[in-house]
């Protein structure tokens, strides 16, 4: 093995030394990095493109939880003009626009309060972040029982008020809401932070040409602060963006993914394992996978241009 | 002026504070007060550690699905990054780029066929399955760090070690892995969450009671019980389950912060 190094020892300068030499040296360095790499590739492999295979052909067969499967052509993609996984879609487009919208107003201004360093403010973004820390199944259970128990912080804030009591999760409209509040609470540091990072980043000069210009904050915050925040805010954008659109524990832990306020991914869920009828359900994933790459791409582009 | 300004923005940090502890603080003060009058404050933990199969067993097959998935993703990504940024092979794009498609294909689309396959390789209903699912997750994210943190290092560095007669796996262990430490505790890290919080694929995966993870097994103390719902205990599985999350992160907050400033912004 210490041969590896003598042409470098050797011959610093020249960048072909003897080839038989540097071939083997070179073959050495190859068969290590296929070694190196091969756990990883292993497990992308059986665990990530085999399964992408997979629900292609499951996704054209009749494949039921117990029993035998055999190719049955499009038929499951019926599923997809079922009137139930139709609202569920309609429901997730609500859901995803009103979190993104809400959770980037809320992370915006968290980001803009914070992000300077004064006395106190390393404090407060330990405080916005942690909840980032807590899982979204524990966050969702905590927030059902802030919502279920008469006792709860939060019903007796309504109720000292003068509202009463409120019917959190009773209806879809009333569990959306109560929903992206609880979604704002968990990710709302996370977004913070992206935002900071895009903050830091803008050239101080700008700052200091509009304060010269006459600017005042309100017009710096629109001509300059925007402007120039803008890749960053989309990239926030895009992630809450696409975890919205699979939003799954949320709402089978707060309203049990009833059908007022069943997800794309809970439709899966009950197609799968409800109906017992994975064809359908790899159909469904299809679908939802064919429309995610599109907007990833989309926004992936998107992003590339802003930022130049 | 000035000053009243940073007063106001002192007083609205300090309001907005509070309201992103109260539900922490809320689900904590519940979880210790008894449910009926002359309850002793340990009640709900009483009653949640004896539910199902135990809290132990809960808290064990969580440990377990978390472990493995630590264990191989940073060793899977501390090898593989290595070999991204350092040794030619071939393939190496075609891997980076497949590696870094799980990110655009979200895992609850592929549910459903790694439950298939699970069961083909009799890795279903098994905490190490789960466990390897799991750690495949945190791969494009791994892969991403620990490729930047060795690119990161000199080249001389890794030069120096092979002068003095380390073999390349030598080197990786004795010199470079001190140098890349920072990446593998943030690997480790977000593994660790991802593993000990992840809901979905243990509800799915797991079918036997005794194996499942704390998040299921709350889930179905939630969901599960004839009548009415036993608050006191849910929210002490709330802690339970969240604590040591909020205790790692109070302790590794700036790799916390380092994992998603250097993941997210390089879209």
């Amino acid at each position: 093995m210490v041969s590896l190094v003598s042409p470098r020892v050797s011959a610093p300068e020249a960048p072909a030394p003897a080839p038989r030499r540097r071939g083997s040296i070179a073959r050495g360095r190859r068969r290590l990095g296929i070694a190196y790499a091969a756990p990883m590739a292993v497990l992308v492999a059986v665990f990530f493109v085999i399964p992408l295979g997979l629900m292609l052909w499951m996704s054209v067969s009749h494949w039921p939880l117990v029993g035998a499967s055999y190719p049955n052509g499009v038929k499951n993609y019926d599923a997809l003009s079922d009137p139930l996984f139709l609202r569920a879609v309609w429901f997730t487009l609500k859901y995803t626009l009103v979190t993104t919208v809400v959770l980037s107003l809320v992370a915006f201004g968290l980001a803009l309060l914070v992000q300077h360093d004064r006395r106190g403010t390393g404090f407060a973004r330990t405080v916005f972040f942690l909840p980032s820390a807590v899982g979204l199944a524990s966050t969702s259970l905590l927030f059902y029982g802030l919502f279920n128990t008469d006792s709860s912080a939060l019903n007796h804030l309504v109720d000292f008020l003068g509202f009463g009591r409120a019917d959190w999760l009773g209806s879809g409209g009333s569990a959306l809401g109560s929903t992206v509040g609880m979604i704002t609470w968990r990710f709302a540091g996370f977004s913070m932070l992206i935002l900071m990072t895009g903050l830091q980043g803008i050239d101080p000069a700008l700052y200091e040409a509009a304060r010269i210009d006459g600017a005042n904050r309100w017009q710096i915050l629109w001509r300059v602060t925007l402007p120039q925040l803008r890749p960053t805010l989309a990239l926030a954008m895009v992630l809450s963006l696409t975890g919205s659109l699979l939003a799954f524990d949320q709402f089978f832990i707060l309203t049990g993914g009833r059908h007022d306020t069943a997800t794309v991914v809970i439709d899966i869920y009950r197609e799968a394992f409800l109906s017992q009828d994975l064809g359908r359900a790899a159909a469904v994933s299809v679908a939802t996978l064919a429309v995610l790459i599109v907007l990833n791409v989309a926004q992936l582009r998107l992003i590339r241009r802003e930022g130049k | 002026m000035n000053r009243l300004r940073a007063a106001g923005l002192h007083v609205t940090s300090a309001a907005l504070a509070v309201l992103f502890l109260l539900p922490l603080l809320w689900t904590l003060y519940s979880s210790l007060s008894g449910r009926e009058a002359g309850g002793s404050g340990t009640d709900n933990y009483r009653r949640l550690a004896d539910y199902g199969s135990g809290l132990g067993t809960y808290l064990v097959n969580t440990t377990v699905v978390a472990l493995v998935a630590v264990t191989v993703t940073v060793l899977a990504t501390t090898l593989g990054g290595y070999a991204m940024a350092r040794l030619a092979f071939p393939g190496r794009t075609l891997l980076f780029l497949v590696t870094l498609a799980i990110l655009m294909v979200p895992y609850t689309t592929i549910l459903v066929p790694l439950y298939i396959l699970l069961g083909w390789l009799g890795l279903q209903n098994s905490l190490l399955g789960l466990g390897l699912v799991m750690a495949v997750l945190q791969l494009p994210f791994g892969l991403f760090m620990m490729r930047n943190s060795f690119e990161a290092l000199p080249v001389e560095l890794e030069e120096a070690a092979l002068i003095d007669g380390c073999s390349i796996g030598g080197a990786l262990r004795r010199v470079l892995l001190r140098g890349v430490l920072p990446g593998v505790v943030t690997v480790a890290l977000f593994s660790f969450l991802a593993a000990w919080n992840e809901f979905v694929a243990p509800l799915i995966f797991l079918t036997d009671g005794e194996k499942f993870t704390l998040p299921v097994a709350l889930f179905n103390l939630q969901s599960g019980s004839l009548g009415s719902v036993d608050f006191g205990a849910l929210q002490a599985g709330v802690v339970v389950s969240a604590l040591p999350c909020v205790a790692v992160f109070l302790v590794l907050q700036r790799y916390y912060v380092r994992g998603f400033t250097s993941g997210a912004l390089k879209g």
